[in-house]
C-alpha cells in the first residue's frame, strides 16, 4: 500500500486527490476490483454485522416488562448454563444438534449413491437428471414440509392409506409429533444441499486415476475406497457443513411437524422473541446456540484434517 | 461416451426421485379432491378449492406484497451480485478467498439468527417498526450468495480474451461490459434474478419476524395451516406456488446451464 501512496503522490501535486484516485485506479488491478466488489462488500457487511453486534450487545440487557434495561449483565447466560435450575436451554441445544447431526447423517449416506450415479452412470441427459434433483429444492420450503405432515399425521396419507387397503384397523400414532418425524421431514427438506457439492466433487476427479488403479491391479471395490472416496471427501465435508449447520437453528419443520418431544433451539428462540417476552435472554441462547455449532464445526474440520493428513 | 447404465445405481436413482417428489405431488392430488378431510379414499375431483382459493382477500393482499418484495430484492440482489462475480473472477483480488467466503456466510449461519438480529436492530435499538423494508433487507441478505455463486460459474464459463479483445479493439470499459460481458452474461443474469424472486418469495422466517403491518404469501399460508377447514384452500394455493415455480426454476436452471461446459459448471 505504501507504492500506491508514493505513486500517487506527483497527481495529487498537480490535479488533486480525484486526479490521485483515478491513476491509482488505472495502476492497480486489484483496486479497481475492490472497487467493484464494494457495494456488495459493503451491503452484506452492513446486513451481517449490524444485527449480530445487536444479538451481542442485546444478550447483556435485561428485559422487565415492556421495557429493556440496558445496564449490562451476564445473567442470561448464568440462567442458560444453570442446569440445576433449569435445565431446559441446554436440554434442547443439545437435542437440536443430536436432531440435525442424525439429519447430516441420513442425507449424506443416501445423497452419496445419487451423487456418484450422476457422475459416473449418466453420460446423456445429465442436465434434465440435476433439474430434475435441484428444482423442488427451489419452490416451497414451507409446503414440502407440510406435506410431510398430511404423509404421517393422525389421519394422514399413510394411516388412511393403510386402513383403507385393510392393513390396520386404527391409526398408528407414532408417525407424527416426535423427533423421527423431524428428521425424516429434514433429510427431504435438505437433500439437494448434499448431493450437488458431492456430485461436483466426484465429476472432478480425473478420470485417468481411476483406470490407473484398474491397471495396477485393483478391483473395483478397492478403486472405490482407494481412490474415489477419498477424493470425493471435500464434497462430502461441504454437504456435511451445508446441511448440519442451517438446520440446528430450524424452527418451520419441527413446529409443524416435531410435537412437545420435537422442538428445537429455533423453536425456543423463537417464542423468548414472542409469546414469553424476553428478548435478552432469547439473543443469549442464540449467541450460545452459534458458539456451540461452531465449537462442533471447528472439532469436526480438525478430526477431518487430522485424519487426511495421516493418509498422507 | 455410452448410454446410462440400467443397475442398481440406475433403480436407486429412481427410487431417490419418487421420494423427493412424492410429498410434492401428495400436495396437488389433494388439491383436487372434493373432500375436506387430506385422507384416503379420495372422492371426486373438484376445482372448488381453487375457486374458494380466488376468493380470498387475505391472500389476494398477501400475495401482491410478495410479488412486489420479490421484484424488488431480486434485482437489487442481482446487480450486487453481477458487481461482485465479476470483480472475484476478473480481478486481481488479494484475499479473494476472503471475501468470497464472507459473502457467502449466510448460507451456513441459521437465518433465525439473522432474522432476530434485523429485528433486534429495528425494533429494540432503533426503536422503529418492523415494515416491508425490513423484510427486504433480510431477503437480499439471503440471496445475494445464491445469485453471487450462479454468476460466477456463469462468468467462469467464458473466455476473458473476449474482453480484453474488445478493448485492444479501442472500445472503453463500460462499452464493453454493455456489449461484450452483459450480453455473455445474460443467462446467468436471467437465472439470478429467477432463483432469488422465488427464494424471496418462498422465504418464511425472515418474513415471519421482520413483517409489520404486510405479510407476505408464507406468513400467510403458515397462518393458514392451524385450521383444519382452510387446509384444502391452502392446498389449492400451494399447487398453483409449486407449479409456477417449477415453472421459473426449470426456465431459470436451463438458463443457467446453457452454453456453459457441464463439467466446468460446479456451483451449486
Amino acid at each position: 500500500m505504501v507504492s500506491v501512496t508514493e505513486r500517487a503522490q506527483a497527481p495529487v501535486a498537480r490535479g488533486g486527490l480525484w486526479i490521485a484516485f483515478k491513476t491509482a485506479l488505472h495502476r492497480h488491478e486489484s483496486l479497481r476490483g475492490y472497487l467493484l466488489l464494494s457495494p456488495t462488500l459493503l451491503v452484506m457487511l452492513a446486513l451481517m454485522i449490524i444485527p449480530l453486534l445487536g444479538l451481542v450487545v442485546l444478550s447483556f440487557c435485561t428485559q422487565i416488562y415492556f421495557d429493556i434495561d440496558y445496564t449490562p449483565t451476564i445473567k442470561n447466560y448464568v440462567a442458560i448454563f444453570d442446569v440445576a435450575n433449569n435445565p431446559i436451554y441446554l436440554v434442547l441445544l443439545f437435542r437440536s444438534i443430536l436432531m440435525s447431526l442424525t439429519t447430516t447423517f441420513f442425507v449424506v449416506i443416501t445423497a452419496y449413491p445419487m451423487a456418484y450415479f450422476l457422475a459416473f452412470r449418466v453420460f446423456r441427459g445429465k442436465l434434465i437428471w440435476l433439474i430434475l434433483i435441484t428444482v423442488p429444492f427451489w419452490t416451497s420450503y414451507l409446503l414440502r414440509v407440510f406435506a410431510w405432515k398430511i404423509i404421517l399425521g393422525f389421519q394422514g396419507v399413510i394411516n388412511s392409506g393403510l386402513i383403507s387397503l385393510g392393513i390396520i384397523k386404527n391409526p398408528l400414532e407414532f408417525l407424527l409429533y416426535n423427533p423421527t418425524a423431524v428428521v425424516i421431514t429434514l433429510t427431504h427438506a435438505w437433500a439437494a444441499f448434499a448431493i450437488l457439492p458431492i456430485y461436483v466433487s466426484l465429476e472432478k476427479i480425473d478420470r485417468s486415476l481411476l483406470e490407473a488403479a484398474t491397471d495396477l491391479g485393483d478391483t473395483p471395490r478397492e478403486r472405490f475406497w482407494r481412490v474415489t472416496f477419498p477424493l470425493s471427501l471435500p464434497g462430502m465435508i461441504a454437504a456435511t457443513l451445508l446441511v448440519f449447520i442451517p438446520t440446528v437453528g430450524d424452527y418451520v419443520t419441527p413446529s409443524l411437524v416435531g410435537g412437545t418431544s420435537g422442538i428445537m433451539i429455533g423453536n425456543l428462540i423463537q417464542s423468548l422473541f414472542g409469546k414469553a417476552n424476553n428478548a435478552p435472554l432469547g439473543a443469549a441462547v442464540s449467541i450460545v446456540m452459534m458458539l456451540a455449532i461452531t465449537l462442533i464445526v471447528c472439532v469436526f474440520l480438525g478430526a477431518v484434517g487430522r485424519r487426511r493428513w495421516k493418509q498422507s | 461416451m455410452g448410454k446410462t447404465k440400467y443397475d442398481a445405481l440406475f433403480i436407486y436413482g429412481i427410487l431417490y426421485l419418487i421420494f423427493i417428489y412424492t410429498p410434492v405431488l401428495l400436495i396437488v392430488l389433494f388439491s383436487f379432491n372434493s373432500g375436506q378431510y387430506v385422507a384416503f379414499p379420495l372422492k371426486e375431483l373438484s376445482f372448488k378449492w381453487y375457486a374458494e382459493m380466488v376468493n380470498n382477500p387475505g391472500l389476494t393482499k398477501a400475495l401482491g406484497v410478495s410479488l412486489r418484495i420479490g421484484a424488488f430484492v431480486s434485482v437489487v440482489s442481482t446487480i450486487l451480485g453481477v458487481l461482485a462475480a465479476k470483480a472475484v473472477t476478473r480481478y486481481y483480488l488479494p484475499g479473494r478467498a476472503a471475501v468470497t467466503f464472507v459473502i457467502m456466510l449466510p448460507l451456513v449461519i441459521p437465518t433465525i439468527v439473522f432474522a432476530i438480529g434485523l429485528l433486534i436492530i429495528l425494533a429494540k435499538i432503533m426503536g422503529l417498526q418492523p415494515s416491508t423494508w425490513s423484510i427486504i433487507a433480510g431477503h437480499i441478505l439471503l440471496c445475494v450468495p445464491f445469485s453471487m455463486a450462479v454468476l460466477i460459474s456463469r462468468l467462469q464459463g467464458f473466455d476473458k480474451n473476449l474482453e480484453e479483445a474488445s478493448l485492444d479493439l479501442g472500445e472503453n470499459a463500460w462499452q464493453t461490459f454493455w456489449r461484450v460481458t452483459f450480453p455473455l452474461a445474460m443467462p446467468g443474469i436471467v437465472a439470478s434474478f429467477l432463483l432469488c424472486f422465488t427464494t424471496s418469495f418462498d422465504e418464511y422466517l425472515m418474513a415471519a419476524f421482520l413483517s409489520g403491518n404486510e405479510t407476505t404469501l408464507p406468513v400467510y399460508i403458515y397462518s393458514q395451516l392451524r385450521f383444519p377447514q382452510k387446509l384444502p384452500g391452502t392446498l389449492a394455493l400451494g399447487s398453483c406456488i409449486l407449479v409456477v415455480s417449477f415453472v421459473i426454476v426449470t426456465f431459470a436452471e436451463w438458463m443457467r446451464r446453457r452454453g456453459v461446459n457441464p463439467d466446468q459448471n460446479l456451483g451449486i
